[in-house]
């Protein structure tokens, strides 16, 4: 075969080069991240990655300027998918495998391969009101955020002056904190000697948040309030910043547009403001729903036996009763419906369009 | 130029059926700094009215005090003969095309014609009539479900101009609103807005710094500087008789020569330019406020076009002076010369002139019709020509 024209063949179709390339970097790495391949055939595969990386550079240093312009996206992203491939896409396909696997005795650490689709029935039976609580406590975190962070937001971007980046910084500034500690701190502030429950006590209001729900017992700590409380902390800078760049974004002269057309300054923030407003809300609750879904920290400092939420008993089964086939259905079970509820949401909020 | 001193003749005379905007004594003040300083002047009905300065004279405080966004410190403003000072925008019958439009831009452009009538609850189908018709006057009538992030910076433009007409609003007021159009635009646009106010008739205040646009569009302007009123008067008026230094030097380009009177009485007056020569003026072209007593400081002013141009000294009054610069400008020829005193003059003669005598550093004699000088009050601080657009005012009047 007449090299120069293999060259030149490839050379014309630099786009496929870089995506071939790229496809075979993934399967490389998930090949050998997830153990397909083991002892010599893992050097075979890794030679193998080497080859298709030197040939990308290859085929973009005998290419001409063209070709180098449509392979270098492909270049940038090697270290991506490296990356991706390895410490994401691997250990999911791993996961597939122990949430289809079976053990022979509790004992057994090395759970084997057998298609035991019960390990799903078991995830969506036995932990169905972890599920449900997950949901229901991230969906209120969810509103409670919008409402808490809107105004905020709002207040920032239209009234925030020069003291914009400050007050900015502000939200953040929780984050200089490890999650952790300040969970625990929460943990604090609610106990049944801290001062949010003496305040309460001293008010005597504890009868009406009891009848509320919010307490129980007296006790502020330990309650469902609590652990949704925490989440609505620990995630409402996520709310707040998305909302507050796309509040940022809109013209002030807009509001004064609705005004000049009759609209007074409520109706104009509900015509106006709100809708342009809802990509920030849109992007915001997404960042809180799915991560506070899956959050077992709140729920484990703030909460009690009865308000474990899915993340605590994937934990548990992952950590305490190592019966990782399960503890994998209850995270894909958890992935599935997460995914599905963002589809349903993005297509009756998607907001694509406003652009 | 007679057809568009009729105009604003007309214009002016229409004004008189009834005030639609009236300012009494408005005064507005942010801390010690007077944006708007006793402004009192009506605006008629049907008028097309421009208040034209430069950025910072209030002009634009104005507008917003006229629409609601703003309060004035003291005074009041009327609308259609009530007192509206203290009354929120969405309750006051003008509407406002904004600078950059301010369109909505999560609605169609037929939603945000809709929004005003929405607003104040009109029935649905008398919103789509008027929608309709709205769409056809501004020609946008296959762009109604567009978003305006779609359309050009004219159609915007357009589409600004229907949500506020679809109101019929007492008056239409417009904040600088050609600015952001580039110049062949902007001059289409001033034809089209000019066409639609005639259909609609509404009363159009309009806020410019540019004099072309105003001069071109408006039955009478305010000139603003520094939050007062200078002057209001038609468009020719302004620009042949101008009542300060101010005016007289934004409005076109002016000769604005320092002179002295030597004497005068109603029969006429006599001028000795600062540095020789001597003028004399018709009584009729001296404005009210100069005193006709020997030694008073005086600005004679002679429009550019206004200058003869000889290479030998003619038989009236004329002036001596040495070309330093003869610019081309295709259909006139600019010279600027310098007076034995240093001040710099500027003739525009027409570009088919034949001027052999014509070139750098030859002497010349400037020299006018008796209908040509304007004299007003005071010294002006910078000696000689205060050159603008010229070209845009020459095609106006």
């Amino acid at each position: 075969m007449n090299p120069t024209a293999g060259i030149a063949r490839v050379a014309a179709r630099p786009e496929r080069v870089g995506l071939g390339v790229m496809f075979a970097l993934a399967i490389g790495a998930v090949a050998l991240g997830a153990k397909w391949v083991s002892g010599p055939a893992s050097a075979v595969v890794a030679v193998f990655m080497l080859v298709a990386v030197i040939g990308l550079i290859w085929v973009a240093l005998v290419g001409g300027l063209e070709t180098r312009r449509t392979l270098a996206p492909y270049g940038l992203l090697k270290p991506g998918i490296l990356w991706l491939s390895l410490f994401f896409l691997a250990p999911l396909w791993s996961m597939v495998v122990m949430s289809l696997s079976s053990k022979e005795s509790r004992f057994d650490f090395f759970p084997s391969f057998s298609w035991e689709w019960d390990n799903y029935r078991i995830a969506l039976t036995d932990f169905r009101p972890q599920f449900l609580r997950s949901f229901g406590y991230a969906g209120v975190a969810t509103l409670l955020t919008i409402l808490i962070g809107f105004p905020l937001a709002y207040v920032i971007a239209f009234r925030g002056g020069k003291y914009r980046n400050i007050l900015l910084g502000l939200v953040v500034i929780p984050f200089f904190t490890s999650y952790l500690i300040r969970t625990l701190a929460w943990g604090n502030i609610l106990a049944d000697e801290g001062p949010v429950v003496s305040i309460i006590d001293n008010l005597g209001l504890t009868g009406v948040l009891e009848s509320l729900n919010i307490m129980d017992n007296g006790k502020l700590l330990n309650t469902p309030a609590a652990v949704i409380g925490g989440l609505t902390y620990n995630f409402l800078p996520f709310m707040v910043l998305p909302i507050y760049v796309s509040l940022e974004k809109i013209d002030a002269r807009l509001v004064d547009a609705a005004m000049d057309l009759y609209s007074s300054a409520t109706a104009a923030f509900r015509k106006i403001v709100v809708p342009l407003a809802l990509p920030g809300i849109f992007a915001g609750s997404l960042l809180v729903f799915i991560p506070a879904a899956g959050d077992f920290v709140n729920a484990q400092f703030l909460g009690n036996p009865q308000t474990t939420m899915i993340g605590n008993s994937i934990q548990d089964q992952f950590l305490r009763q190592l019966n990782y086939p399960v503890a994998s259905a209850m995270s894909f079970v958890l992935m599935f419906i997460i995914t599905i509820a963002v589809l349903i949401y993005t297509k009756f909020m998607g907001t694509e369009d406003l652009a | 130029m007679s057809g568009e001193e009729g105009h604003g003749v007309n214009g002016a005379a229409s004004a008189v059926a009834g005030d639609v905007i009236q300012l009494d004594q408005v005064r507005k003040q942010y801390g010690s700094f007077v944006a708007v300083d006793n402004a009192d002047f009506s605006i008629g009905r049907g008028e097309f009215f421009a208040m034209l300065g430069p950025s910072g004279c209030g002009k634009t405080t104005t507008l917003k005090m006229i629409a609601g966004f703003e309060q004035p410190s003291s005074g009041r403003v009327l609308l259609e003969g009530v007192d509206v000072s203290s009354v929120p925008p969405y309750k006051r019958n003008v509407n406002t095309v904004f600078q950059q439009y301010a369109l909505f831009p999560h609605m169609t452009v037929a939603d945000n014609i809709a929004f005003g009538p929405r607003s104040k609850k009109i029935a649905d189908a008398e919103i789509k009539k008027r929608v309709g018709d709205m769409l056809d006057v501004v020609r946008l009538s296959e762009f109604a479900n567009r978003r305006p992030s779609q359309l050009s910076g004219g159609q915007q433009q357009r589409v600004a101009l229907a949500r506020a007409l679809v109101n019929y609003p007492s008056a239409l007021l417009l904040d600088e609103p050609l600015a952001a159009l580039d110049l062949k635009l902007r001059e289409a646009m001033q034809i089209e807005l000019k066409r639609i106010q005639r259909e609609v008739e509404i009363t159009f205040v309009f806020v410019t710094h540019d004099q072309g646009e105003a001069l071109t569009m408006s039955d009478r302007i305010a000139v603003m500087s520094q939050g007062v009123v200078e002057q209001i008067g038609s468009a020719t008026d302004i620009y042949k008789r101008p009542q300060s230094l101010f005016v007289a030097g934004f409005i076109g380009s002016a000769n604005l020569l320092p002179a002295v009177v030597v004497q005068g009485d109603s029969n006429g007056a006599a001028f000795d330019f600062w540095g020789g020569g001597r003028i004399t003026v018709k009584s009729d072209h001296v404005n009210a406020d100069v005193a006709l007593t020997a030694g008073e400081q005086v600005t004679v002013m002679l429009r550019p076009e206004h200058l003869h141009v000889s290479g030998t000294q003619p038989s009236g009054e004329s002036l001596s002076a040495t070309v330093t610069d003869i610019v081309f400008q295709g259909a006139s020829v600019r010279i600027v010369a310098q007076l034995s005193n240093g001040t710099e003059v500027t003739a525009l003669v027409g570009g088919d002139a034949d001027l052999p005598f014509l070139r750098p550093d030859s002497t010349i004699w400037l020299s006018w019709n008796p209908d040509a000088p304007f004299v007003l009050d005071g010294w002006p601080s910078v000696a000689g020509a205060t050159t603008t657009n010229v070209d845009s005012v020459e095609a106006s009047l």
